[in-house]
């Protein structure tokens, strides 16, 4: 079970990422469970200075970007 | 604070914050750079540490700025430890300012290295978008 957490407060962009990595998930066939962080305070505990921000176990895999589906699959494997 | 990206041209400097005068004139000169607006001050040691948010944050900028103290370029070895590259570089020991195990530093140098890292960033120019967050 991937554990996917999108940072950020809510814009389009971080909708956006939210959208991607839930695709990615799905094309790699992959359980998941995924959880926007929108806390300001939350988001800042992962030390991501810039949002939309993608954790995946955990590990803050990108962040400032939306990156695409494909780019999210390689974060995933 | 963390800060949406959605407008684009986030600009970082990366200062050593060293135990000399020049890494002190350093973090303050980044410190400055942030408060006026021309780049965000990230933590470098952050970066040098591997905390996954920093270096995710790093490279998902626009632009990023290594300020080092000196020619040992601690600054300039923890971002490429951390996979970052392609970015701009200043030395203030390179500015005429004599590195010291002192910390009095000089408002003037201060102000001569941020002025070098205003123009170090507006040479190598960043990409604007669109805002999403009004």
């Amino acid at each position: 079970m991937k554990k996917l957490q999108v940072l950020g407060t809510g814009c389009p962009k971080c909708k956006k990422l939210a959208e991607n990595a839930e695709a990615a998930a799905k094309a790699l066939g992959i359980e998941y469970t995924l959880e926007k962080v929108t806390n300001i305070s939350d988001i800042m505990k992962f030390g991501v200075m810039t949002t939309p921000a993608l954790a995946v176990d955990g590990v803050v895999t990108s962040a400032g970007k939306v990156p695409s589906v494909d780019e999210i699959k390689s974060m995933m494997s | 604070m963390a800060k949406c990206s959605c407008a684009g041209g986030v600009k970082v400097v990366l200062p050593c914050s060293g135990s000399a005068n020049v890494g002190q004139i350093a973090n303050e000169a980044a410190k400055r750079l942030d408060i006026e607006g021309t780049a965000k001050f990230f933590c470098t040691a952050g970066l040098g540490g591997h905390v996954s948010g920093m270096v995710a944050s790093v490279k998902g900028a626009d632009k990023v700025l290594v300020l080092d103290g000196c020619p040992v370029g601690c600054a300039r070895k923890c971002a490429e430890e951390a996979g970052i590259s392609g970015f701009e570089r200043v030395v203030v020991s390179e500015l005429g300012i004599e590195k010291k195990h002192e910390f009095n530093i000089a408002e003037a140098d201060i102000q001569k290295v941020v002025a070098q890292c205003r123009a170090t960033l507006s040479a190598s120019g960043a990409k604007k978008g669109a805002g999403c967050c009004g």
